[in-house]
Order: C-alpha cells, then structure tokens, then sequence
C-alpha cells in the first residue's frame, strides 16, 4: 500500500513537473523557430563571425588584463571578508550565545543570501559609488549569508567531546572553542571558503555589469557599443580567469583534503 | 600572561615562526588586492553618499501596494519563474547526451578489448571541453549578448540559462554517474548490453536520487540567476527592479525584494518537497 502510494507521488510529481515546464514556453511565448529559420541561423552565424578577430593591439590586452586582476582582487577581498564576517555571525547562529542570538543571527544570514550578489551590487553603487569596491562589498554582503550558514553548520555537526575534556580540565571558553572545536572545522570552513572564490570569480566578472568595475564593465561597455572584437578578447579574458581559478581551486582543496562540489 | 607563554619554552607555538612568515607574506600579497580593487571604506561614510543611501532607505517603507505596480509585479515573478523553469528544461535536454558521453563507466573499450578504444577516449575528451566551454562564461553574459543578438525579452535569458547550466549539469550528471558503483554497467557491457541499456539498468538505479536532488537544486538557483539576468534586459523581476532602482523609489525597490525572498523560500519549499516525494 505504501509503495504505491509512493508510486502514485512519483507519477504526480513527473506529471507536475511536464506540466510546469510546457506551461512555461507557453507562457513566455517565446519563438525559438526563429533561431532556426535560414535568416535566424544566417544572424547568429554573423553575430559570431564578427568576434573574429578579437583586438589584441598591447593597449587593449593591457587594459583587459588590469580589469581581469582587478576582477581577481574584487573576488579575493569579497570572499575574505565574507570569510570573516562569516565566521563571526556562525558562532551565534550556532547558537553558542543563547537562543536569541541565534535567530537573530539566522535571520541576518538568510537575509544577506537570499539578496543574490547583482541586487547587492546595484544597491551598493548606490552607498559607495561606481567602482570596484561597490563589487567587493556586495560580494562580501552575499558569501557572508552563504558562508555563515555553512560554518555553523559544522560548528554544530563539530564533536562536542574536546571542548567537554577542555572544560573539565577547567579551560575557559575561548580556549575551549579555539582548542577543542576551531580544529575539527577548520579545513571543512577553509574547502567552503575556496569552493565559495571559485563562485565568487565568476560572479566578480559580471558585478560590472551594473557598474561595480572589472571585467564586466569593460564587457558591458563594449557590448553596448556592438565593439565584437573588443568583446572577444574580453570574453577570452573571463574563460581564462574562470578556468585557471578552477584549477587553482580545486588543487588547493585537494591539498587540504577537504573534498566536495 | 603573554609574555610568560612566549619566554616559557614548552608554552611556545613549535611552528610559531613559520606562521608569522605566512601571515606577513598573506600581508604583502593583500596590500596590492587592496589597491586594485580601490578598498574605500571612508567612501561609505561620505556625506554625498550617505545622504542618497538614506533617504532611498527611508523610502523603503511601507512597501509600494500601488495598484498598477502590483500588476507588473505579478506579471514579471510568474515571467521569472517561467524563464527559469524553461531554461532548466533545456538545459537538461543539453546535459543529457553530453554527460552519457562523457561517462567512464559506460565505456564499452574499458570492459574488454574492443575497436575504437581511442576514438570513444577521443570524443569524451572532447565532450568534457564542450562542458568546459558551455559553463566558464557566466550567464549573464551569454543573457547580455543574446539580448543584444535577439532582442530583449526572455528568448534571451532562457537561452542563457540552456546552455550556462547545461554545462554545470552535464559534468555534475557525469560526476555522479561516474561515483556510482560501475560493476552493474561493466557487468551489463560484458555481456552485450548497449551503452543505453547499461546506463538505464546499470547505472540509473543507483544515481537517481542523487541526479533529481541535484537537478532541483538547480532550479533553485536558476530562479536566482533568472532575476539577476533581467537586470541586462531579459525581462522579469531583474528588469523591474533594475527600472525602479535607477528611479531611487525606494518603496517599489522594498516590494520586489519581498516578492524575492518569498520567491527564495519557496522554491526552497518545493524543492524540498520534491526531493522528498522522488527520494
């Protein structure tokens, strides 16, 4: 009987979930046969070519590269931060200070992730200005909801039984923490944290978007002028960073130990 | 109390040295990060500025209910939704075949010899490039381009989403493929089965749950991303809230961003849900 009830759930759900996905092209009405057409693929095909050849005269790849190391610096500085304040609104939101600080702090953390980065960038331009730090600060702004949550979660997951010998070794209650819990979460909170930058470049390259500096600036700038080839070498640009940090990032896990996706 | 741990030998950090030798060189490596990302704080501070922040603050309260505002809300949260849940169909329809192919497990060559060891490591090879390629430019991008090639509208977004996160699932899909016990599959292949038998009898059973939970997880982050890709034209939540942030009212801006964290919590909601019915 419960097996089929189950069955039952499960055929709904697909059933629900076909309706949803056909309710949604309907809905959005889009006309993807257009894509397709001999004047829709001729289009396309152009847009493409235009990228070729991409602009690399040494002034334009040095003004790329500096926006592609600013780009870098937007994402480290934001995840450091994050990493910070992350950690200081996890020791609450584990409730390590009582039960009031721990809504609180879970409130503040969801509130800040549920944001997602751009929203924060387009409302930080506003407080700090056009420029790379309004993209720092909202990636800064959003990790910190990411990070924090997950810290405290392994804050909790942590085995209580080190800072229970601690205590009874009459130790106080930073030495407890910094002792007998910080070890056992350390590497798990250093793998989120650069699981997080590898994100975090990728967000980076496009906060400029809305005006937070970097790789995206220059993108959208150029974009808006229909500048392909100046596009391209932009464009290169954002693999190389993406791809390189992936790598990067995934050898540091692996160094550390601290696997996962 | 510092000072007699630092002059008491056995109270000294045995790797103390080194630690400062990193901290002063995570010092030096931070100072030009600094500088190149123009870390202000003072700026936050400044008159100008705090005076524009604050009083499109203050407008944040109460929320606008204007009656026609309330309309395009309603419009742009269901066109959100349908963006995102439209991209992530075909998104899956891009990952599908590409994770298959990439799958070591479902390699025939692997299981014995056969003819075309090099050509299926060739184009497997070549499918994790594809993969590669599709995912490393963000979907804003490709929605800011799109948008400049097809016009705006969300054609621009839901192809975006396609093909972004067509590469995210299709090396995700082929991860969890791959962590799957292969005996089934390779037992399968031995005894003659084809790659899709192998992969619906072998390796299916024991990736599905995974695969549902990963790819509902998705579509919660597709929801996300959907809002962020109107901010470059692609229509939705993003547009609206792009137009009311350029026009500093503070009180549709307050709006949107609730319609956004229900939006959040319940996709959260259902794809609990779902992960739980399909467990």
């Amino acid at each position: 009987m419960k097996a089929r009830l189950r069955r039952v759930a499960g055929v709904a759900c697909v059933v629900a979930v076909l309706v949803a996905v056909a309710a949604s092209f309907a809905y959005l009405a889009v006309d993807f046969r257009g894509l397709f057409t001999a004047e829709g693929l001729h289009a396309m095909l152009r847009f493409v070519v235009e990228f070729f050849p991409p602009d690399v005269s040494p002034a334009f790849v040095r003004q790329a590269g500096v926006a592609m190391l600013q780009t870098l610096a937007v994402s480290v500085l934001g995840t450091l931060v994050a990493m910070a304040a992350g950690a200081l609104l996890a020791l609450p939101a584990a409730g390590r200070l009582g039960a009031t600080a721990k809504w609180g702090a879970r409130f503040a953390l969801n509130f800040l992730r549920s944001m997602p980065e751009l929203v924060w960038a387009a409302l930080m331009v506003l407080a700090a200005g056009l420029g790379p730090f309004a993209g720092t600060l909202a990636l800064a702004l959003h990790t910190t909801g990411v990070l924090g949550r997950l810290f405290a979660e392994s804050l909790e997951n942590a085995a209580p039984a080190p800072e229970v010998a601690l205590r009874e070794l009459g130790a106080g209650p930073v030495a407890r923490f910094v002792y007998g819990t910080l070890p056992q979460v350390a590497p798990q909170c250093v793998g989120y944290t650069l699981y997080r930058w590898e994100m975090n470049i990728r967000m980076a390259t496009i906060m400029g978007v809305v005006g937070a500096g970097g790789l995206g600036q220059m993108l959208y700038f150029h974009v808006s002028l229909f500048q392909q080839a100046q596009v391209a070498t932009v464009l290169a640009a954002m693999i190389v960073l993406v791809v390189a940090s992936d790598v990067a990032s995934g050898r540091a896990r692996r160094a550390i130990g601290a696997e996962s996706h | 109390m510092s000072d007699a741990a630092v002059l008491r030998p056995e109270l000294r950090d045995p790797i103390g040295r080194r630690r400062l030798g990193w901290a002063i060189a995570a010092g030096v490596l931070l100072w030009p990060l600094l500088r190149l990302s123009e870390f202000h704080p003072a700026t936050l501070f400044d008159p100008a500025n705090l005076h524009v922040m604050a009083s499109f603050v203050a407008g944040f309260l109460p929320p606008s209910t204007e009656h026609e505002f309330l309309g395009f809300l309603l419009t742009a949260t269901l066109q959100t939704l349908a963006m995102a849940t439209a991209g992530m169909a075909l998104a899956f329809l891009v990952a599908l075949p590409l994770a298959v192919a990439a799958t070591r497990s479902l390699s025939i060559a692997a299981v014995g010899p056969a003819r075309g060891r090099w050509r299926g490591q060739g184009v497997r090879q070549v499918v994790r490039l594809v993969m590669v390629l599709l995912r490393s430019v963000p979907e804003v991008v490709w929605a800011l381009m799109f948008a400049r090639a097809l016009g705006l509208g969300p054609a621009a977004g839901v192809l975006a989403l396609a093909i972004t996160y067509g590469g995210m699932l299709a090396k995700v899909y082929a991860e969890i493929l791959e962590s799957a016990d292969a005996r089934p599959a390779r037992a399968l292949l031995a005894a003659g089965s084809g790659r899709l038998g192998a992969l619906c009898f072998g390796l299916l059973p024991l990736a599905a749950q995974e695969l549902v939970s990963y790819t509902v997880y998705r579509w919660e982050c597709a929801v996300r991303a959907a809002v962020v890709m109107g901010f470059v034209g692609a229509g939705g939540l993003g547009q609206l809230l792009d137009q009311s942030l350029k026009m500093l009212s503070g009180g549709e801006v307050s709006s949107i961003a609730l319609v956004f964290l229900a939006l959040v919590f319940l996709a959260d909601a259902i794809s609990l849900a779902l992960r739980k019915v399909l467990a």
